[in-house]
């Protein structure tokens, strides 16, 4: 399986997603730059972490208009597999790929830090290698990651089992504390109505090798395998 | 066509959590100002835009905050000036 690492100038995120793709999981991985219209055949395509145009009037508001953008959201509508992870979540978010937004972290400060994730629903092509209920730690790091939609969106979200990854304590649940940063119901990831496309604040790629302190995000990975050639 | 100045207030929405504004007012609290009860923190876009008239200058902005410079889930933005230049 390919996947298109997307290159946007000030991504940081993308060679820890290619060593966990290629070097990890030993599938096939390419970097797509953002003004290329090529996909290069890629099967999965992955936006990453970083400060996209410099977070310029808000975090992924530049990037969404990339070139390579389009292509991303026909990627999207054939129902293939799109991944935003961190700064390629509030791309989706304002691509309008994924509804919602994310602003500002409560606390107001950056932070850099290992959480406890939830899993809220194993069914989907990112999340089949996991169990629902599912503790996994893997770290965030973001200044603007709290999770903003109106209340009509968080139910439908809920209803629909679109709420993919929530924070939670300890204990395993979801308190005001669980949070990095403020996201609303707990909100950590979700996927779009039609389940192929997922956004996610913290970063599975940073957590595929015991070296790194978890691999819990390996699942993640090896569900879209499970998934996509399925 | 005749260009003019526009200037846009963009603001976070009432209702959502603006933890800018919320240390903004603290820190006035502090400073003495305690009559401050609220404060909110936006961005100002000045925009200097060739048009017809005050009138499309200022439906082309509006357009412009709908597509780009106000987030619609999260912020409210408003005209707050329109002049020839």
């Amino acid at each position: 399986m390919k996947f298109g690492i997307i290159r946007f100038p000030g991504s940081n995120c993308d060679e820890d997603a290619y060593h966990a793709v290629a070097d990890v999981l030993g599938e096939t991985a390419t970097y797509l730059w953002h003004k290329s219209h090529d996909l290069e055949g890629a099967d999965v395509l992955l936006l990453p972490g970083g400060f996209s145009y410099g977070d310029y009037l808000r975090a992924g508001a530049i990037a969404r208009f990339s070139p390579i953008m389009r292509e991303v959201a026909a990627h999207a509508r054939r129902g293939a597999p799109v991944i935003g992870i961190c700064n390629g979540f509030q791309i989706l978010c304002e691509a309008g790929l994924l509804p919602g937004a994310l602003l500002r972290n409560a606390g107001l400060q950056y932070v850099s830090e290992p959480v406890r994730l939830r899993v809220e629903n194993a069914d989907t092509m990112f999340t089949n290698r996991y169990e629902r209920g599912q503790v996994l730690r893997m770290p965030v790091a973001h200044g603007e990651g709290r999770y903003v939609a109106d209340a009509a969106t968080l139910d439908r979200l809920e209803g629909e089992g679109h709420v993919v990854f929530r924070y939670v304590d300890v204990e395993g649940a979801t308190t005001d504390d669980a949070s990095p940063n403020g996201s609303m119901r707990g909100i950590a990831g979700i996927v779009s109505a039609e389940g192929n496309v997922l956004g996610m604040m913290p970063h599975p790629e940073r957590a595929v090798e015991e070296v790194l302190g978890s691999t819990d995000g390996l699942g993640l990975f090896q569900s879209m395998l499970a998934g996509v050639s399925a | 066509m005749s260009r003019f100045r526009v200037s846009v207030h963009i603001v976070p929405r009432k209702g959502i959590l603006d933890p800018q504004g919320k240390a903004v007012t603290e820190a006035l609290h502090t400073l003495g100002f305690s009559d401050v009860a609220d404060a909110r923190v936006g961005r100002h876009v000045l925009l200097d835009v060739a048009a017809a008239d005050a009138t499309s200058a200022g439906a082309v902005v509006r357009e412009m905050c709908d597509r780009l410079l106000a987030n619609p889930v999260t912020e409210d933005y408003e005209i707050a000036g329109v002049e020839g230049i």
